[in-house]
Formats: C-alpha cells, structure tokens, sequence
C-alpha cells in the first residue's frame, strides 16, 4: 500500500485521489476493531497525540479522543476559545510549547482559516485538521465518502446534492473536492445569500430550487444551519427556510429510490431536516458518527506510521 | 509486498541461485501429516480452531481444515487474523503494510487453537499473532503450526507441527508459492 503522499491533513484540496482511496480502505479495516470485545490494538503504543481544539466541538473531538485510544496512543487534549487574545499570537505560543511536549502528531480545530496550515510550517510532527473556520473539515468529507460507498459502492458519476449554507460550510468546500476528486457530479443548493460567487470554479453545479438539486439524486448532504454563527441573518425566517430547503419525506421523493441522506450532525430537527427523513429509512446519520471514529483511526495511523515521509518529501 | 523483513516470505523473483526445497508433492505430504498430527495431539477435534496468518497462512490453515475433514469427515472452525496493528517494526518501513481484515467468525475462549502460518522465521510475526489472538479471548491452548522452519529465532517461539525444518542462512529468502494464489505448490530459497 502506497504511502500517502502528504505528511499532514490539511485540507482535501491537496490530496490525491490515490490518497483518499488509501485513507477509506484503511479505514474499513479499522472499523472492525471497534465491534471487538476488546477495542484496542497496540499500534500506536507510546506515542502522544495532542488534540487542540480551539473552538467548541464535542462529536470530532470525543471521536479524535477514542481514535487514539483504540490505537493505544496516549493523548492530550487542550481546549479553550482562544478569543481572548489575538489569534495569530495565542497560536504561535501555542505551538511552541506544544513542541516541548515531543507529540507524534497534532490535531486541530480553530476558528481561523489556515490555522492548521500555520502550526504545519513551524512543527515537525504531522497535524491533522479537525476543521479550520470556514475552510476546510477534511475528516468529515472522507467520513461522509466512506459512509456512502459502504451502502452505495464508488461514488463515480453518482449526483450528490449538498443543501444549505454553502459559504460558511467547511463540510462543504471538503465534500465538494473530496466528490469532485472521486469522479461524482456535485450539486449546491441553496439561498443566493448562502452559496459563494466563486464556486462554481471548484466543478459543482449551483441552483437555488431544491427540487432541482434532489431531482434523481444519489445522495443528499443536508448541512446545519448554524444559527449560533448568525446563519438567521442570510434567510428571512427559520420557517421560511425550512419550508424553502428543509428535507422532508415528500421532498426526498424525487431522488432515486435508493437515496442515502447525510447530516455531520448536530441536527436541528423541523429545520434542515424533517424528523421522519433524520430518523428514517434513508438516513446513515449514525453510521456517519460510527465511520468517523473508523477514518480518524486511519489517519493518525497512516500519518503517525508514514515510510520515509518524517523527512519531508511532501 | 514486496520485501519484508519479518515475514521474509513473499513471493518474489526467482533469484540468482534458487534452491527447490519442497515441490508440489513434498507440500501435500507434509499438510497430510500434521493434519494427523495435529488430531492425534488434541484427540479429535473437540474445540479445536485454525487460526491462519494473513495471507498464506490463510490459505495452508484452508488446506488444514480440509485435510482434517476427510479423516474425521467433519472439520474445525477456521479464522484468519491480520497482525499489521500487532507488528514491532510498524516504524521502519518503506510501504505501509497493507492492512487487511481480521475476522474470526466464533469463541475463542476455552478452545485449543493451532495458529497456522507458511515459514517461521525470527519469531516477530508469531508474537504479534499470539497478542492479536488474546485479544479476542482467552483460547485453552494456542499451538503452532508452519510449513517451513527456516530458524534464526529472535524470541523463545517453538512450533508444535513442522512441515519442513529447512537450514538457511539469515540472509536467504524462502518463497513459499501456493496453488491457490501462485499457481503450483513449491518451496524454494534464493540467496
């Protein structure tokens, strides 16, 4: 099996689609370690991952938590707003006494984009980007593509919709290389005020009419309104929203029979997405959260345990 | 895979100087016997398991099961376990191992399992397959059986059923090539 050929995660975009077939299959291997009686393999015994989560998460940080565990790697994981200080400063200090702590890798979610990118110029250990602004959440995408082969097979040539806010999506911008890389044809939906100017560059096609995004659909992305992050302010109302581009069962009747629908979770239930379609028959929502302890494994293995790379050929 | 270091079995070019050691009928024989021994030591089958060591031990272990079911017409349980996550040398390689799956389909707990593998070499692969097996429970006995015993043990590991013991030294490369995946049933060392 081919090394992958970067030394850290920072985004999709530089990846290789050699690279992502190697994280997914090895990810499926991964996965079965989980269902064991006992859910640890020794091979990353007496490393240090040191998890950096700058800004609130609960789902990736716990499933970064428990993939280190099942590999037998000790971690640390520090938490904290960092909205206090000015950013780039509170970052740089970070790092540098990150560094005395001699971690096999680091993992990191931050409110600025590029913040991971920045922590990779200046420390020698493979950093692993757990979502940076509005960037790029490269681990999310590659949960999402192995949930979908797991019920669907390859995604070539398959369409997948992605509805919602566009423009302050990194689930988005990563699912979008990530499928458009893997050969899918990538529809965006949503309000004219959600979906970017440029990003019909990235090789998806833009329409503002749900009906036209689910029309035949393979598989749907219902992506969270985030209405903490001042979302309500790009639609006029949340019930004109969800009556626009929420998912509901009706709806949902214009893709193919065999539709998966995805949501990175948490969800707002009557919003985005119906109750009946989150909780029904089409829905891999929890096989997402299942798969992604499965892909966080794979990463940190094939990071951590890279041939030759720890030079830096990448 | 190419060259690698524990296993040090892969299949391989023929290199400058290859030795046959076993040809197809000396494979056969030796799986006939230590399938009678391996009933003879356990008396009959009775919790017995094969366990075989990705990938040719999989495939002897296949054999194995066979062999047994057409002397007691009934044959033991087979898994196969994958010991790239167990390995010591997860750091020096040049390729990631490829990682494949383990799946082992009943208890171990109480039962006596024969761990199968194609050539026993430093003793490394054996290890790391004995703490994967612990981990899915708490077998009676683990015995172990190869078809080639090249030696150059770096850990106190003896096998319990032997196809071949084969002298070589630590720098020569035992092939073993099997029907199932290489077309014809042959041992072969190369410098």
């Amino acid at each position: 099996m081919p090394a992958l050929s970067q030394r850290h995660l920072l985004g999709i975009e530089p990846l290789l689609p050699g690279d992502i077939r190697t994280i997914v299959e090895t990810a499926k291997s991964m996965k079965s370690i989980s269902k064991r009686a006992i859910k640890k393999v020794p091979a990353l015994r007496g490393k240090t991952i040191v998890n950096l989560f700058l800004e609130p998460s609960t789902r990736t940080r716990s499933s970064f938590e428990i993939a280190a565990k099942r590999l037998s790697a000790d971690t640390l994981t520090l938490s904290g707003t960092g909205t206090s200080l000015s950013k780039g400063e509170t970052l740089m200090d970070t790092a540098r006494n990150l560094e005395a702590m001699a971690p096999d890798a680091i993992v990191i979610r931050h409110s600025a984009s590029g913040a991971p990118h920045m922590l990779a110029r200046i420390l020698e250990p493979p950093v692993i980007n757990a979502g940076d602004g509005s960037h790029e959440h490269p681990t999310q995408a590659l949960l999402d593509l192995m949930t979908v082969e797991e019920r669907k097979g390859p995604v070539k040539g398959f369409k997948v919709a992605i509805v919602g806010d566009i423009a302050h999506s990194r689930v988005a911008r990563s699912n979008i290389f990530t499928l458009t890389k893997m050969g899918a044809l990538v529809w965006l939906c949503g309000p004219a005020t959600m979906i970017p100017r440029e990003v019909e560059q990235l090789g998806a096609r833009v329409t503002n009419s749900m009906d036209e995004a689910l029309e035949g659909a393979d598989v749907v992305m219902m992506l969270r309104i985030q209405l903490e992050r001042g979302s309500g302010s790009l639609f006029p109302s949340v019930p004109e929203y969800a009556a626009t581009y929420g998912l509901n069962r009706a709806r949902l009747k214009r893709a193919k029979r065999d539709v998966v629908v995805l949501h990175p979770g948490p969800i707002n239930r009557g919003i985005e997405i119906a109750s009946d379609v989150a909780d029904g028959e089409f829905s891999v929502i929890l096989d997402q959260v299942e798969n992604g302890v499965a892909v966080r494994m794979a990463l940190l293995y094939l990071l951590i345990t890279r041939p030759e790379g720890r030079g830096g050929t990448a | 895979m190419t060259s690698d270091p524990i296993r040090n079995s892969a299949p391989g070019t023929t290199g400058p100087t290859p030795r046959l050691v076993l040809n197809g009928d000396d494979v056969r024989r030796a799986l006939a016997r230590i399938a009678h021994e391996i009933l003879e030591h356990n008396r009959g089958l009775n919790d017995l398991a094969l366990v075989g060591v990705r990938t040719r031990g999989v495939t002897i272990a296949q054999r194995l099961q066979a062999e047994i079911r057409r002397i007691e017409n009934e044959s033991p349980p087979l898994g196969t376990i994958d010991i790239t996550l167990y390995r010591d040398d997860l750091d020096h390689h040049l390729e990631h191992p490829e990682l494949r799956s383990t799946d082992i389909p009943f208890d171990l707990t109480g039962r006596h399992v024969v761990l199968v593998d194609d050539v026993l070499f430093t003793g490394r692969t054996v290890r790391a397959a004995m703490d994967a097996l612990v981990d899915f429970g708490r077998p009676r006995t683990i015995q172990l059986a190869v078809l080639i015993d090249r030696g150059h043990r770096e850990l106190p590991i003896k096998a319990d059923y032997v196809g071949k013991n084969i002298p070589t030294a630590p720098s020569e490369q035992v092939h073993v090539r099997l029907v199932e995946e290489d077309g014809a049933d042959e041992v072969v060392v190369t410098a």
